[in-house]
């Protein structure tokens, strides 16, 4: 390769190759101060990383430099990570930049990551620690300093999500040395003085050392061991913290921890609507079901109705009624008729009929008795003839010389 | 049953719901269906109006466990 002559251009291709080949040279922290510090209209950022012996240009692209938070300045110490490259036109190596931190907190990712692995293994991630909350709860202990806008976005959120709810702050300062403890405390008062159905553990965002106490062990500890559902909401959407590992649910923003512990109003009130609708079209379908077996009903009674029959039986009955009656009439009217004939017979058996007919009624007038029989008188028996209307007094004769008087009189 | 303007939005909503599901299994008898028609109106109406008098209750618990309003 070197065995010829080379242009420029050759040889710093070939040097760039060599350099940008070495997997250890594209993946690098380096540490030193900040030097030459230029943002250039574009957005890139230019500047020098040097120590008492060397130095580094380096180049941050715009859209590598717009995602940094810590504000960097000529002077600080800091720590990039990027990539060895070699810009050609100038003939010098220089660092790609793509994240850059302040000095120490390298070391704070190390105690973040040793924690972690140690929370880990004692099993407090372990999902089947996550615990539910109450879908509808009543009260929310919420855990912020009282100052931040991280508290106002919350009540915001609840007021306008769920105002039936009533929110207890457990105040605590969210940054600091003596922050750790102060939420700890915090926690544990909730959990010792209050009934409320979960806790909000809240911080808005800021640097990795702003949140640092969200990173604490006791802090962790403390959210681990409350007797109380644990929802956190610390820092931006990127941000976790150990916290957010051993809380039971991790929300990315306090207002997002806020929407994650309440249901929607809009969503009950639309749910109410709902169920109260059901309610309604339940009891028409009910009332409309009974009405149409009702009238099935109704109309298989009818069909099956014994009111014809009973129609029927008493146009029987009338008929066989009057027949009875005219049967009897006719009964009654013949006995009448023979009733009749027999008074006629009898009242022209009777001896007045009799004797009005002309026909005499004979008694022997001593002892009354009638004579029926020609013996029963002997001449010269006294009779009483008895006639329609009054007797006679006779006496009876010898029938020999009776003859003469017919002789004598024809 | 519970006087209803004493229960809480909770208790009344899920009331209605078991009411609701209740009345859906179509089990009942017309009485029995009517009378939890009524009682689940009157807890839909209890549920509407806590709705509509909610005002979020803030307050600061202290060092000793009290409660301090804040506004």
């Amino acid at each position: 390769m070197l065995d010829r002559i080379k242009s420029v251009a050759e040889l710093t291709s070939y040097i760039r190759h060599l350099i940008e080949g070495d997997l250890s040279l594209q993946d690098v922290w380096v540490s030193g101060e900040v030097s030459n510090m230029t943002r250039a209209r574009s957005g890139h950022w230019y500047f020098t990383l040097k120590d008492s012996d060397a130095q580094l240009r380096c180049v941050m692209w715009r859209s590598d430099a717009a995602r940094q938070t810590s504000p960097i300045d000529n002077g600080d110490a800091i720590e990039v990570h990027g990539k060895i490259g070699l810009y050609e036109p100038r003939g010098e190596y220089q660092l790609y930049a793509d994240a850059i931190r302040p000095v120490g907190v390298g070391d704070l990712y190390q105690q973040f990551e040793r924690l972690k692995a140690k929370l880990a293994a004692e099993g407090l991630f372990d999902a089947e620690r996550k615990r539910e909350y109450p879908a509808f709860p009543h009260q929310i202990g919420v855990v912020t300093s009282p100052t931040a806008a991280a508290f106002q976005d919350i009540l915001n959120v609840l007021k306008r999500r769920f105002p039936l709810a009533e929110v207890i702050l457990s105040p605590t300062m969210v940054q600091g040395n003596d922050a750790p403890r102060q939420i700890v405390e915090a926690i544990g008062r909730l959990n010792a003085y209050t009934e409320v159905d979960l806790i909000l553990v809240c911080r808005g965002g800021g640097s990795i050392e702003d949140l640092w106490a969200f990173n604490d062990e006791q802090v962790a500890l403390a959210v681990a061991g409350s007797r109380i559902p644990v929802i956190t909401g610390v820092g931006h959407e990127t941000d976790f913290t150990i916290v957010d590992f051993v809380s039971d649910v991790r929300a990315p923003t306090p207002s997002a921890a806020a929407e994650q512990a309440v249901p929607n109003l809009a969503d009950i009130n639309a749910g109410l609507r709902l169920l109260t609708e059901r309610l309604d079209g339940m009891m028409y379908d009910a009332l409309l079901e009974r009405e149409d077996k009702l009238n099935n009903v109704q109309r298989t009674l009818d069909y099956i109705s014994p009111a014809r029959t009973i129609a029927n039986f008493r146009q029987r009955v009338d008929d066989l009624h009057g027949r009875v009656q005219r049967s009897q009439q006719d009964r009654l009217r013949r006995l009448r008729d023979r009733l009749d004939s027999k008074t006629a017979a009898l009242e022209a058996a009777s001896p007045q009929a009799i004797l009005n007919r002309g026909y005499a009624i004979v008694t022997r007038s001593d002892d009354d008795r009638r004579i029926i029989s020609e013996l029963d008188a002997t001449p010269g028996t006294g009779i009483t003839i008895q006639l329609k209307d009054g007797e006679l007094k006779a006496r009876i004769e010898d029938k020999d010389a009776h003859e003469q008087y017919k002789r004598t009189l024809f | 049953m519970s006087n209803i303007n004493e229960l809480s939005f909770e208790d009344a909503f899920q009331e209605l719901e078991k009411i609701v599901t209740k009345l859906e299994s179509g089990e009942l008898n017309l009485e029995d269906s009517v009378n939890l028609f009524e009682r689940g109106r009157q807890l839909s109406a209890r549920c509407q109006q806590i709705l509509d008098g909610a005002e979020l209750r803030v307050s600061q618990l202290t060092e000793d466990g009290g409660l301090d309003p804040m506004d």
